[in-house]
């Protein structure tokens, strides 16, 4: 089995208002050194699968039909195997 | 003879019922209901998807109820020609589901805006706004968080060189300005047509203001367009 982390954020040529709303709370703190802040879901899930690669086929499909719109937003999937105890 | 619509209805819709009465008690013509788990829309002249929070606008507005059952039968009558007239929440289904082009985001100002607005009449060419003079002033409201049009620049090349915007945001004397825009949509988009001209996607709310009995009727040229239109074609 498997355990899928998901990042779904707006592509980065989209304004993210959320983001850019706590990138300026952020500098009013003082954080100088903080930009780019930018504001997502995640989602997690397990996946079972015979291998690493049918897994990611099986997550990206997951994010292509239902999780992300690919007219506004970008994924990314981070995988790992989860061993029985 | 009477037009029959049939109003598509999710869990968490909340204007089908506005919609059910203008069309039956205010323009006297045939509505029914219809859950979203039946797999056929039956035998009926127009579809409207109403407004609402469909599953709770959980993960996206409209990105669950686009695989509702009903919705490949929505699809199928669309690719037929049907008419199919999504409001706020239906606007932002029919575009999960592909029927029309983009997506519609947060509002900019990242508030829930419940307001009456103006909408500039950019197209009088489909069933939807035959009634409607090309430029005309209509107020409407519009309540909603996530009705910020966007689409690729390729996209929107292609809606405006085929004038598929059916209506912008403006001002009261119908000047298109990102004052009188209220969510930061692309080009003041507030309704947009598919490429046939027989799906009408639309964030503001004509169905709450058709009736003299609301202050004004400015909505109303729309579903007198569709009667007509469907009336003629029977």
């Amino acid at each position: 089995m498997y355990k899928a982390n998901i990042t779904v954020t707006l592509r980065s040529s989209i304004l993210d208002p959320q983001g850019k709303a706590s990138e300026h709370a952020l500098s009013q703190l003082g954080f100088d050194s903080i930009s780019q802040v930018r504001i997502g879901k995640y989602v997690e899930m397990d996946i079972v699968a015979e291998s690493l690669g049918d897994a990611r086929e099986i997550a990206e499909s997951a994010c292509a039909k239902l999780l992300a719109n690919s007219v506004m937003e970008d994924y990314h999937i981070t995988l790992n195997e989860v061993v029985a105890a | 003879m009477s037009v029959r619509f049939g109003i598509i209805v999710f869990p968490g819709s909340n204007c089908d019922h506005d919609a059910y009465h203008v069309v039956k008690h205010v323009f006297g013509q045939d509505a029914r209901f219809i859950w979203h788990k039946e797999t056929s829309v039956g035998d009926v002249d127009m579809i409207i998807v109403p407004g609402g929070f469909s599953y709770g606008d959980y993960l996206r507005s409209g990105a669950i109820a686009r695989f509702s059952p009903i919705m490949k039968d929505v699809v199928r009558f669309a690719s037929n020609g049907g008419l199919v007239l999504g409001i706020c929440n239906g606007f932002q289904i029919l575009c999960e589901s592909g029927l029309l082009p983009g997506a519609l985001m947060r509002n900019e100002s990242l508030r829930f805006v419940c307001k009456n607005v103006f909408l500039r009449t950019e197209n009088t060419a489909s069933p939807f706004t035959s009634g409607l003079q090309q430029g005309a002033v209509l107020r409407m409201p519009v309540a909603h968080g996530e009705g910020n049009y966007f689409a690729s620049d390729e996209v929107l090349d292609r809606i405006e060189n085929e004038g598929r915007v059916a209506f912008r945001y403006c001002d009261e004397s119908g000047q298109v300005t990102d004052e009188a825009n209220p969510n930061g949509s692309l080009a003041g988009i507030a309704g947009l047509l598919n490429e046939g001209g027989n799906v009408l996607g639309m964030m503001p709310h004509p169905e709450r203001c058709s009736e003299a009995l609301l202050g004004r009727a400015d909505g109303a040229p729309l579903f007198e367009s569709v009667v007509e239109a469907l009336q003629m074609s029977v």
